[in-house]
């Protein structure tokens, strides 16, 4: 993660994720990082290879369509915006939207669930 | 100017501004705006996302986290489209780059959506478009339904234009002011045709692609003679139309003077003429007429005009209201008759896939009885006002309408109990309208009063056509040699049964079908008000004989159109302004 001044006023923090829950952002992810992201004042934008849309905007985040595996960038920019992209990358790479991940993890609970 | 042709279901010309009323059902066509009307239009947006957001909050509330929360998280991600900053400014921007209606808006960008996630690959996130569809429907319901109640406080005169109208969209018009009715589907005897007679203002159905091709507040002249809609018409035009309008009403006026003669043939037989009513107001437009009772009381209205079901005394204030018009004369209440339409439907917890084989009419009543014997109470208890008469509808088997008495006798008895008054001999009859009470009529006619011919429901049921969809309303028709005889049954049986007979569809409303019900033993017709003198004028213009002598050749035909073509030629002779 890096953080640096664009200019005098504005923070800007960027990082980069992998969507690791199975589904993907389907509409519940989405919706959950929306929330996230508007708990923030800053500016947030999130890309694929092909578009910038807004972090905040349920509808362009779901347009994304970004299926298991897809890796997303986000850049935020503003007072806040190393805690947004703190907050982002957590709800992301470590609860996975609170939803089951691919197999191999799964293979991991169902052992657990024999136990 | 441009004319289209469609089906004149109701006589009667109108020149008036045009209103469109859309449906959340089928897709809104482009219309413009003016200007200066941009921003009414974005707040028309603002207010229905506004509304839907209250709706949804309501709603989304109201989920218990059962089920994991699955419906509670589909209504939380809708509210999050709805509070979408982006997706709204996209809406508005489109009004006013474009110029376009805030329905129209409202379609395009959340169809554009749906379609971009129906294109992705994954299924998981390509299923999300029907979210989408969803929250274009509560919008468009939103925007839709402030302009239905735009239609119940019209100021000015109006046609009404729309795909397609259904009970509750009609029982709301300010009647005061809806002058002329179009729409793009429906046949001779769909709603909107029912509706359009019984205001007595001209009606066009089948116009299958009108809708799209006006804007609200053209012009329209509505030719319903000739089954023509003009739009924009020049000046010219409408001078052609204002003077063959006045020749019209001419017409009328000759009609209306025999209203005071009496209904008997030139062989001296006398016809009984009732009209078939929806509002009790309608009950003094029927003595207008010349009508000497009321054959077919609706009560739907009741139903369709409120918010919640109407009352004991909702039911007896407007059966006092219409019995008070007509005196000692006959007053038919037909019980309740929805549940396959929109209205019903949607309130269902799961609308039925083929609603007009379902739970409707009688069927409906007898699963719901708190509410069937509310509108039983009021209908015994205004009995005692005049000469009231009870009919049950859709009757389609003797034990169907053995319950249904069953429980009249049930509200006898609590009204006993009460100590109100009521007629203890109250006739009760049945409608006949599908062919199983057709074929079994001798039966049910043992212990019924009176049977009355409901031929919409007959038709339908026994072509297997739905008379709206206009792909096959070619098919309907009440001179099918299989209608014909099963009508033929009913009135031979009930005549063995000594009991009266009536035909209150629509079918005893077309002049071409007067001598042929004569003729097969009719003798009592009940039918639209504005009707009646024209019907009048063909009895007393025929005798018995020739009636009995042209049904004896109907019946010998095999085909619809040879018989159609024979009673228009019939009909012709005797009065040929009809056509």
């Amino acid at each position: 993660m890096q953080t640096e001044q664009d200019s005098p006023e504005k923070l800007v923090a960027e990082t980069s994720v992998q969507i690791k829950n199975a589904d993907g952002l389907h509409m519940r992810p989405a919706m959950q990082f929306v929330d996230v992201a508007n708990q923030f004042e800053c500016d947030i934008t999130v890309s694929n290879d092909e578009n910038d849309v807004d972090g905040k905007s349920i509808m362009q985040m779901s347009m994304l369509a970004a299926t298991c595996g897809t890796k997303l960038k986000i850049k935020a920019q503003g007072d806040d915006a190393k805690e947004a992209i703190d907050a982002l990358q957590e709800l992301v790479e470590e609860k996975h939207f609170d939803e089951p991940t691919p197999k191999w993890k799964n293979r991991k609970n169902k052992k657990k669930d024999v136990e | 100017m441009e004319i289209k042709k469609g089906i004149a279901v109701s006589p009667g010309i109108s020149i008036a501004k045009l209103l469109i009323i859309d449906s959340e059902d089928y897709r809104i066509p482009r219309r413009s705006i003016m200007p200066v009307q941009r921003t009414a239009e974005v707040q028309r947006i603002r207010n229905a996302f506004k509304d839907a957001i209250g709706q949804l909050t309501e709603l989304e509330a109201a989920q218990d986290d059962t089920e994991e929360g699955k419906i509670k998280d589909i209504f939380a991600v809708h509210l999050r489209f709805l509070h979408d900053r982006s997706l709204r400014k996209r809406i508005t921007d489109l009004v006013d780059s474009k110029l376009v209606t805030a329905e129209y808006a409202v379609s395009v960008i959340l169809r554009e959506i749906a379609s971009h996630f129906s294109k992705i690959k994954d299924a998981y996130i390509s299923e999300r478009a029907t979210d989408i569809y969803d929250i274009e429907r509560r919008l468009l319901r939103q925007l839709l339904g402030g302009k239905r109640e735009d239609i119940e406080h019209l100021t000015e005169e109006v046609v009404i234009v729309a795909r397609e109208l259904s009970p509750t969209q009609t029982a709301g018009f300010n009647r005061k002011f809806v002058k002329g009715l179009a729409t793009d589907a429906g046949g001779r005897t769909s709603h909107t045709a029912i509706v359009a007679r019984s205001l007595g203002i001209p009606a066009i159905v089948a116009l299958e692609d009108l809708t799209e091709c006006v804007s609200g507040g053209d012009t329209v002249i509505i030719d319903g003679n000739r089954g023509i809609v003009i739009v924009n018409p020049d000046q010219a035009t409408i001078q052609q139309y204002e003077a063959y309008s006045r020749e019209f009403l001419l017409l009328e006026h000759r009609l209306d003077e025999i209203r005071t003669k009496p209904a008997i043939t030139r062989d001296g037989t006398k016809i009984t003429l009732l009209g078939n009513i929806e509002f009790p107001d309608e009950a003094e437009l029927v003595l207008q007429k010349g009508g000497e009772g009321i054959g077919l009381y609706r009560t739907e209205f009741l139903y369709l005009n409120r918010k919640s079901e109407p009352t004991e005394k909702d039911h007896y204030q407007a059966y006092a209201e219409t019995i008070g018009f007509l005196k000692q004369r006959p007053v038919t209440i037909r019980t309740m008759d929805l549940g396959a339409d929109k209205y019903t439907q949607s309130k269902r917890f799961a609308p039925e896939p083929n609603p007009f084989l379902g739970l409707r009419s009688i069927r409906f009543c007898l699963q719901n009885l708190t509410m069937f014997k509310i509108q039983l109470h009021a209908a015994l208890r205004a009995s005692v006002l005049g000469d009231v008469r009870i009919m049950f509808p859709l009757i389609s088997n003797l034990q169907e309408m053995k319950q249904a008495t069953m429980i009249l006798r049930d509200v006898m008895e609590d009204l006993d109990e009460e100590s109100i008054a009521y007629n203890k001999n109250i006739q009760i009859g049945i409608m006949v309208e599908t062919p199983s009470a057709a074929l079994t009529a001798s039966t049910l006619a043992r212990d019924a009063d009176f049977l009355s011919i409901g031929t919409n429901d007959l038709i339908q049921y026994t072509l297997a056509v739905d008379r709206g969809n206009e792909l096959v309303s070619a098919l309907y028709s009440a001179a099918d040699p299989a209608v014909l005889r099963l009508i033929r049954t009913v009135i031979q049986d009930a005549h063995k049964a000594q009991i009266d007979v009536s035909v209150c569809g629509e079918m005893a409303s077309e002049p071409e079908y007067i001598m042929l019900l004569l003729g097969l033993g009719i003798r009592t017709i009940s039918l639209t008000p504005p009707m009646i003198p024209e019907i009048k004028q063909i009895i007393r213009s025929v005798t018995i004989q020739d009636c009995n002598n042209l049904a004896r050749t109907i019946l010998g035909m095999n085909t619809e159109r040879q018989i159609t073509r024979y009673l228009r030629d019939a009909t012709q002779k005797i009065l040929p302004e009809a056509f």
